[in-house]
């Protein structure tokens, strides 16, 4: 019997390390989609010093591999500093999971951008962070970058869905290189739209498919 | 895994039963012949009348005349064949229209997908937060150009079940025809075509503990439906290829071993299941209609944990069950039918579905929501939902 998980992943699933969350955190964030539905809070202490991550927490709303992936985030963090903690990738979480399957991909990669959302949130609070850019084509293709492709376990712009992407006056058009009919378009469209209609200065988010 | 294994999954597939493989064994090891044509010769002459016998009494099950009573490859295909095979006779031109429930299952809502491609419009209907559709709305979307309603008996995921009578009723008095999907009622909730008005009825064994693949179509007398696989002549030339006899023979074999005690003991595991529940966990939600209901089915949402994670972890107590949570589905959408009763994916996305069988008992109840008990405090423990302070703010519990 082929199992999805291996047996690291199931071993965080059934034991997740660092759960819980903190008093008073240095730094939190929570990261959402309701278009899969989990979601992962991520509590940070740092050590005023040394910039170093010295208490992490994590809490979730997920399947097995979103909690799998918020143990291992916790743990792949705790004692880094915060700029080695900001780069680490879902790629490196999953390898130290021994690996989870593509089209988890999208859930698990929560925890890794919850990790660093808890960190800009304390770079915020501590006034680390520079103003605000406006929205260039090249922010909205860094944010789709944060949409998995589940056929490849890769996000929508590594796997060329991304064709054309138009940003005029708050206004953003992004074309997908997939039918409106394909098994996962719903899911991408839904996605796409959540992660750039957060940006501040835009209006509307338009995601076209393939005729 | 553990050695035991309780399979509280039986509305995607059933244990068969070992009558029903006994039943079955002789058309596979004595007489294998296909049915022929009266002319031919005595094993295909035998094989006609096993067929026929089977065909008779699965007909009878439901009112209807033998020969009113089409073998399929299963639900899937009698629905694509109802829709399809209607619009195909009736032709897709001149503004013609379909109307469905929002909650049909993938056979009818696939199948109308793709008329609409084809030029026929179809209409949704609605459904209350208990899952039932509302007559009224059905009747304000009769129009003249409306030549189908498919509306299914109960639902596959909370099990509801919709007052065919009354949709039959109102279809007869508009001159449309009426399609029900009975995969998950056939057998186990009563349905009689002398009494209801329906012209299509889409039956299947594998939900009654008979073999995979094989499946029915009930098609009134006069009902126009054309065939949409090309072939032979069989199944009174609507339905061509080889006649699965074993299959129809085991069909018929466990529609025979149903009866009213069994589905009054599913009933009763349903009912239990429910009411443990509620009593053992707290923050939990039923979704469907609270009576009128398959005896087989409960559907409860789980406030403030995902599905998959309350499958995987009952699966390491060998217990099956499925969620209608997007993690788990092949297309990562969280359930329609969820969506459209209650239109939040959070009440999808800690939905678990229990359904009962034959092979279930009242102890192996008792031991789920013990073990599911401790898996949702244990999951909840690490949820950032429902804490106070927590982001819980925005998330509704009914």
């Amino acid at each position: 019997m082929t199992f999805p998980y291996n047996e690291t992943v199931l071993e965080h699933f059934r034991n997740p390390r660092n759960v819980g969350s903190l008093d008073d955190p240095d730094g939190k964030a929570t990261e959402g989609s309701p278009a899969c539905g989990d979601m992962v809070s991520v509590y940070i202490n740092v050590d005023q010093d040394t910039k170093k991550i010295s208490d992490i927490k994590f809490e979730s709303y997920g399947c097995a591999s979103n909690i799998a992936t918020g143990s291992i985030i916790t743990e792949l963090a705790k004692g880094k500093t915060l700029e080695e903690a900001k780069n680490i990738t879902w790629k490196e979480a999953s390898e130290a999971l021994g690996g989870l399957p593509a089209i988890k991909a999208h859930c698990s990669v929560l925890a890794v951008e919850g990790l660093r959302s808890a960190i800009q949130n304390y770079e915020e609070k501590h006034g680390l962070v520079v103003g605000k850019e406006a929205t260039t084509e090249e922010i909205v293709r860094k944010r789709l970058r944060r949409v998995m492709n589940p056929m490849k376990g890769l996000d929508m712009v590594a796997t060329n869905l991304v064709k054309e992407v138009e940003v005029k006056d708050g206004v953003i058009r992004v074309s997908v290189d997939l039918p409106e009919s394909h098994q996962f378009a719903a899911s991408i469209k839904e996605e796409a739209k959540e992660r750039l209609e957060t940006l501040w200065d835009v209006k509307k988010v338009i995601i076209e498919f393939a005729k | 895994m553990t050695e035991r294994t309780i399979y509280l999954d039986n509305a995607a597939a059933t244990r068969l039963d070992e009558a029903v493989l006994e039943a079955m064994k002789p058309c596979y090891f004595e007489n294998y012949a296909v049915a022929t044509s009266e002319f031919g010769y005595s094993q295909g002459l035998q094989a006609r009348e096993t067929l026929a016998e089977a065909r008779t009494k699965i007909a009878a099950a439901l009112g209807a005349e033998p020969d009113e009573f089409i073998f399929t490859s299963g639900n899937t295909e009698s629905s694509n064949l109802a829709l399809k095979g209607v619009a195909k006779s009736l032709g897709m031109q001149n503004g013609r229209r379909m109307i469905l429930s929002k909650i049909e299952d993938f056979p009818v809502l696939h199948s109308a997908r793709v008329l609409e491609k084809q030029g026929i419009a179809v209409d949704y209907l609605e459904v209350d937060g208990e899952g039932l559709i509302n007559i009224e709305q059905l009747e304000s979307l009769l129009r003249d150009e409306t030549i189908l309603v498919s509306i299914q008996h109960g639902n596959q995921e909370i099990g509801t079940i919709q007052d065919i009578a009354a949709i039959g009723q109102m279809c007869k008095r508009r001159k449309v025809l009426f399609h029900t999907d009975a995969t998950h009622t056939f057998g186990r909730v009563p349905i009689d075509v002398k009494k209801i008005n329906v012209d299509l009825i889409t039956v299947s064994a594998h939900t009654l503990h008979g073999p995979k693949g094989i499946g029915g179509l009930f098609v009134r007398k006069g009902t126009p439906l054309s065939k949409i696989m090309d072939g032979g002549f069989q199944e009174f030339d609507l339905r061509a290829g080889i006649e699965n006899i074993p299959g129809a023979v085991g069909f018929a074999k466990a529609l025979d071993l149903i009866t009213a005690e069994e589905n009054l003991r599913l009933q009763a595991m349903r009912d239990r299941m429910i009411a443990e529940v509620f009593k053992k966990i707290p923050l939990v939600t039923l979704n469907g209609h609270p009576v009128q209901r398959l005896p087989q089915n409960a559907n409860i949402t789980f406030h403030h944990v995902e599905g998959e994670s309350i499958t995987l972890h009952l699966d390491m107590y060998g217990i099956a069950v499925s969620t209608g949570s997007a993690c788990f589905s092949r297309s990562l959408e969280a359930s329609h039918v969820m969506m459209a009763i209650g239109g939040d994916h959070e009440r999808a996305h800690g939905s678990i579905r229990f359904t009962f069988g034959r092979y279930n008992s009242m102890e192996e109840i008792d031991f789920v929501v013990d073990t599911l008990a401790k898996i949702i405090e244990d999951l909840r423990r690490i949820s950032p939902l429902g804490k106070t302070g927590g982001a819980s703010n925005d998330i509704s519990v009914q």
